[in-house]
């Protein structure tokens, strides 16, 4: 077997925290956040970026963690699903998920999640093309979806009406 | 009291967790010095192991291995019979077949080490198809292939082809399919001679794992512990497989003296855990020109892959939904599972009856077309009603109203008024649109006296706090069952659904209910739930301690005395099996079911004659369940069963090569995405069941039923093609398009 | 994840004369590693055979979109995202936008870059036959120059490229005086389902139609040969012609037989031809309404 490559340190910032960490450079993401920082909320679900179960926000933008190499995570500003919540303030998805039953085995919401906060972040009025095209890369076997495009209109519409009200204030 | 909380939409009780990423599935969980383990498996379909080499350039004292010999008890994962082998010993019977077990520290240096196994064999004709497998090309399994074989007779089938007007056959064929949970299988283990075993893991039958894990292990049943973490989908996926993985893992655990994690990834999960069983059904009908039925011949096989486990019942259940919601004099079905060199298939949603239904449905559209009559027509004027029997001669003794159900659902997607007007459509332009129904029932629970071998229990407890902890081995695996028992038990004891509290499936912990499956958990395990609840009622009525009347503060009190003077407040109910309900094993006829939940369903599609890609437009869904305890849940599982069955119509191809699944990859075996998914719009009806917990009866498995012989129907509608069999790729239909056309 | 991850290894050069010195010391020791989307499925399959990685991920000099008269270049690292959303590039190169929407999901969209596509030269990218009809070019830069390539001399066999172990892709330039601003642009990719999808078979054509007869046009197909293919024979017959149903029928059968699609796991050469016809027949009917 060749010569071992040596592990590089990296620092970013997840879920608005410094973070340092050492990994092998094209170590997965998705392994540091779940092995080396405790944030198990990514998901594996089939390692070649189909599934979406690893979702997380690499500089804002919506990615496969399961594809990111640990190198390229240098310097980053990283959001997890463990980063939604506002301490213990659900973000209006999470809570619309709960109670629309936009989560049933749970194994593909944290994803969905973060595609569904990232999405009302681009598009605060979606359309349901939007919605659908949003959600497009995470894969739910449970729901058929449906359940998950309603929470997701819920989420907007609280959001749409508390934006209002912090206006009006 | 509390106001009643079934039939309310309470939201998901471990709901929080699951959105904010703190619900603890298997990979999430880590023990001190834990290895991790991996699977060597065979690459031939069929042969006989000559030797076992480890290559070189591996540090392989570091590394903990197993093989066959080192199996403590019987070599075998034990389901209904014993023919499995936990790791294969002398002969292999199909691709992937486990033969080595490793474990290691260190995750990647475990693989190259799978890499360096090679397993050497002298290979042996092996058997993939139904029809060669009935042949007997070669004996694979047994003196003939046959798992399982059952006859049914109702009538006298061979007397009624004299007088029918028409005799109609068919043939029809439905491929495997992947059950596709998100979360692949995975197994913690802890086990040693002392101690015992102990398993944590992503499952849906704790006491499945247990028995066998106990048979090979040789160990009595209190040192072995199954724990069920939080499970990311099953679907049937993890009924039986499970115990396979467990029992992997806790071999390099005995052996090693640590703890051993086993994860699979989406390739391995794909190429070596269950499918849905291939099916060949063959029907022959003889019907008037008034389209009365009066006869119904229907053959119908399965292929189980390469061992037993669950096909004689799959057989059962597919057996006996083969003939549907009709009332015909005359009926015939002879069905067999075979053997052949593919792993093993097992159990997903439906379990049989898809492939027998699918047939069914379809055959029943070219029986009226034959007859010139609508498809609708034929339907109705042969629903079963009540009072008169299905094929294996119960007698339905509970209300049913197919007409009604009929009458909704071609309302609700104006199906009379789109089959006018789609077929006019249709003559201009390259996109052709149709619209097809499925009318079908689903029994729920396990089949004849199934439930009474069962005999499932359920305890509970009060605390002195006055909440009640519900122990029972039913799973939480997203459809509901943590919150549906919450409503039931609070609703038993006029109780919020807060002050339920629904244990954890550990077998150190909780009774066994039965597993997880046949759409039984709602109607024949809640029900439990509910007893288990009164029983503790009961208790402090009798003592009086509470009078009819109470609140919260009164129920906490009264159960605080009651265990300061007791000791515990307990309850355990046991399944009863109703005295009315008789089933004649040998003659396959009797009451098959308690209870059957009734639906029809639409589907509309356009077809792009230019790609043959076909697209669902609409989906309407009318079911008859009894009582909707949880209608966001309810609702949910429909809709999820939708999509599940629109894969299994149009996408989900599984492609075989001498057994072995060879687009075993997310890209590459297709699930609808969310663009996929049409508007699917569900609606129900509720005719209360005596004996489920407030009416309730089983919906899990319903909706894969009846959505793909819906889509293609729709599919014949809308192009003219003869389908029989799915899915209906692209490739397939553009070439029956062209022969249309022709 | 099946590969011995202690045996890679990858380095990120701080900008692209360290990465292009890198290259040039140790010619094909070192491979350009992008934003990893084909790359790291095949780390995680355990099939990545080669083993040292340089990450060009953030050399900003591969990095923009610049207009100018003439042309548009494109960086090489620019995402499917930045293409998507680019105002002059959804307004005069449509096809590009519109194949760069239907690569992947989003997650994909935010990851993939055009040059890495480009480089992994896959016959069933979606961004290809986009390139082709537009007549891109590539630049291509080593530690000793530059040199320019029309994009359909780059891709010269099954994943085969005409890049030396030194040389980058740094940008694609695509020429604004071509397609002309009355063109039509016709693009169409045939997957498994509607999102996240990988091509079957993919059509993009521009043509316009002057008098009645066609005149500029350009096809070129994905997933039907080894390489993104030009339907060079097909434009020869219909450059000229006008939009008659015989003439249909015959640039029908040229495609037919020039095309040259297989079987595989996804799909059939039957389905790829019979769907390929059918395409250019869609696009005939757009230019004729």
């Amino acid at each position: 077997m060749p010569e071992p490559a040596h592990k590089v340190r990296v620092e970013c910032i997840v879920n608005g925290q410094s973070v340092s960490f050492e990994a092998f450079p094209l170590a997965r993401l998705l392994d540091v956040l779940r092995e080396q920082l405790g944030l198990t909320g990514a998901k594996e679900g089939c390692g070649e970026g189909e599934c979406g179960a690893c979702s997380i926000e690499l500089d804002g933008a919506l990615v496969n963690s399961c594809l990111v190499p640990a190198l390229q995570a240098a310097g980053a500003n990283i959001r997890t699903i463990e980063g939604v919540a506002n301490h213990d303030r659900l973000h209006a998805v999470q809570q619309a998920f709960i109670t629309h039953g936009g989560a049933q085995c749970g194994i593909c919401t944290p994803g969905m999640i973060l595609a569904a906060v990232n999405l009302l972040e681009r598009h605060p009025r979606p359309t349901e093309s939007d919605v659908r095209e949003g959600l497009a890369g995470n894969l739910c076997r449970c729901t058929g979806y449906i359940k998950i495009f309603e929470s997701v209109v819920e989420a907007c519409h609280d959001m749409t009406s508390s934006r209002k009200s912090e206006h009006r204030a | 009291m509390q106001t009643h909380i079934i039939g309310k939409s309470l939201p998901r009780k471990e709901g929080r967790e699951k959105v904010t990423g703190s619900a603890r599935y298997v990979d999430d969980i880590n023990f001190p010095g834990m290895l991790h383990g991996a699977t060597v498996r065979s690459s031939a379909p069929r042969g006989r192991i000559r030797a076992i080499h480890f290559g070189d350039g591996i540090p392989w004292n570091e590394f903990t291995i197993v093989t066959a010999k080192g199996i403590p008890g019987k070599n075998c994962i034990a389901l209904l019979i014993e023919d499995q082998p936990c790791l294969a010993a002398e002969f292999v019977n199909h691709p992937e077949e486990p033969v080595v077990l490793l474990a290691h520290a260190d995750k990647y240096l475990l693989e190259e080490a799978r890499r360096a196994v090679r397993i050497e064999l002298d290979p042996l004709p092996a058997v993939f198809t139904i029809e060669d497998s009935l042949a007997r090309k070669e004996i694979i399994w047994g003196a003939d292939n046959i798992f399982k074989s059952f006859r049914v007779e109702k009538g006298n089938v061979d007397s009624a082809w004299a007088s029918a007007d028409f005799i109609v056959e068919g043939d029809y064929e439905t491929g495997a399919q992947e059950q596709l949970y998100i979360e692949p299988q995975g197994m913690i283990a802890r086990a040693n001679p002392s101690d015992g075993v102990s398993v944590w893991g992503s499952l849906q039958c704790p006491y499945y794992v247990h028995k066998a894990l106990s048979i090979l292990f040789a160990l009595p049943k209190e040192k072995i512990r199954v724990v069920q973490t939080e499970t990311g989908g099953g679907f049937g996926g993890k009924e039986e497989y499970p115990s396979m993985i467990a029992a992997h893992a806790a071999l390099l655990a005995w052996k090693s003296g640590k703890p051993v994690k086993i994860i699979y990834d989406r390739a391995e999960d794909m190429a070596a855990t269950t499918k849905r069983h291939p099916s060949h059904t063959r029907h022959r009908t003889a019907v008037t020109r008034d389209g009365k039925l009066l006869a119904m011949e229907i053959d119908f096989s399965l292929d189980g892959g390469a061992y037993e486990t669950l096909s004689p019942v799959v057989l059962s259940r597919g057996t006996i939904h083969a003939a549907g919601p009709y009332n015909c004099p005359n009926v015939r079905i002879l069905s067999r599972a075979v053997a052949t060199n593919a792993p093993p298939h097992g159990a997903f949603r439906g379990f049989g009856a898809p492939q027998s239904v699918f047939a069914l449905e379809r055959h029943l559209d070219r029986v009226a077309q034959a007859i010139g009559i609508e498809p609708a027509e034929l339907r109705r004027r042969n629903f079963i009603h009540q009072g008169e029997t299905i094929a294996v001669s119960q007698v339905i003794h509970e209300p049913v109203n197919m007409d009604r159900l009929l009458d909704r659902a071609l309302e609700l997607s104006d199906y009379h008024a789109k089959r006018r007007r789609l077929a006019a459509e249709n003559s201009t332009g390259h996109i052709r649109r149709g619209i097809g129904f499925a009318s079908f029932l689903h029994g729920a629970g396990f089949t004849g006296s199934g439930e009474e071998y069962l005999a499932s229990e359920v305890a509970a407890e009060a605390t002195r706090e006055g909440r009640l902890r519900v122990m029972a081995a039913s799973t939480e695996m997203g459809q509901g069952t943590n919150t549906i028992f919450s409503q039931i038990a609070a609703d038993a004891l006029g109780l919020s659904a807060d002050q339920i509290e629904i244990v954890q499936p550990d077998t150190a912990a909780v009774p066994n209910s039965g597993p997880t499956v046949a759409s039984r958990t709602s109607m024949i395990v809640g029900k439990l739930v509910e007893n288990a609840a009164h029983e503790i009622q009961q208790k402090l009525f009798q003592e009086g301690l509470l009078t009819r009347e109470y609140s919260a503060q009164d129920f906490a009190a009264a159960c605080r005395r009651y265990i300061d003077a007791h000791g515990a407040l307990e309850s355990l109910a046991r399944y009863q099996h109703p005295g009315d309900l008789h089933w004649d094993d040998e003659h396959y006829r009797g009451d098959a079911y308690g209870a059957y939940a009734w639906a029809v369903y639409v589907a509309e599609v356009s077809v792009d004659t230019r790609t043959a890609e076909v697209r669902v437009e609409d989906f309407v869904a009318v079911q008859e369940v009894g009582k909707v305890i949880n209608p966001v849940l309810a609702a949910g599982q429909i809709e999820g069963g939708v999509a599940q069955g629109i894969g299994f119509a149009l996408y989900e191809n599984v492609v075989w090569q001498e057994g072995r699944m060879v687009n075993g990859q997310m890209t590459n075996y297709i699930m609808p995405t969310s663009m996929d998914v049409p508007p699917i719009r569900v609606f129900f009806e509720e005719i209360p069941y005596a004996r489920g917990p407030a009416g309730a009866k089983g919906i899990g498995e319903l909706p894969l039923d009846g959505t793909a012989p819906a889509i293609a129907n729709a599919i014949a509608h809308a192009t003219g093609v003869d389908i029989t069999r799915i899915p209906v790729t692209p490739e397939v239909l553009l070439e029956m398009l062209e022969s249309v056309h022709a | 994840m099946r590969s011995h991850l202690p045996s890679y290894e990858m380095q990120a050069p701080r900008d692209l004369p360290a990465a292009l010195e890198r290259l040039a010391r140790e010619p094909g020791v070192w491979k350009p590693f992008a934003g990893g989307t084909d790359l790291m499925v095949l780390l995680e399959a355990g099939k990545l055979s080669h083993r040292r990685f340089l990450s060009i991920w953030k050399l900003p000099e591969l990095q923009g979109i610049e207009v100018a008269a003439n042309h548009v270049s494109i960086g090489a690292l620019t995402t499917y995202t930045a293409v998507r959303g680019h105002e002059i590039l959804a307004r005069e190169f449509p096809l590009l936008a519109r194949a760069a929407a239907e690569t992947g999901g989003i997650a994909t969209q935010n990851r993939g870059t055009l040059g890495g596509n480009i480089a992994n030269a896959s016959p069933a990218a979606d961004s290809p036959p986009a390139l082709i009809v537009y007549g891109a070019d590539l630049e291509l830069v080593s530690a000793s120059g530059s040199r320019w390539l029309p994009y359909t001399e780059f891709h010269t066999g099954y994943k085969q490229v005409n890049l030396r172990p030194d040389e980058l892709i740094r940008r694609v330039r695509l020429p604004r005086a071509k397609p002309h601003p009355h063109a039509r642009h016709y693009y169409r990719k045939v997957g498994t389902r509607r999102a996240q999808a990988i091509s079957k078979v993919c059509l993009a054509a521009t043509a316009r139609v002057e008098n009645g007869r066609i005149a500029d046009v350009y096809i070129a197909l994905g997933s039907v040969a080894p390489t993104v293919l030009r339907a060079a024979e097909t434009e020869n017959l219909l450059r000229g012609q006008s939009l008659t149903p015989s003439i249909l029928r015959e640039a029908r059968s040229t495609l037919a037989r020039e095309i040259a699609p297989i079987d595989d796991m996804r799909s059939t050469a039957t389905y790829r031809r019979c769907v390929a016809v059918n395409l250019l027949a869609e696009f005939f009917e757009m230019l004729s309404s």
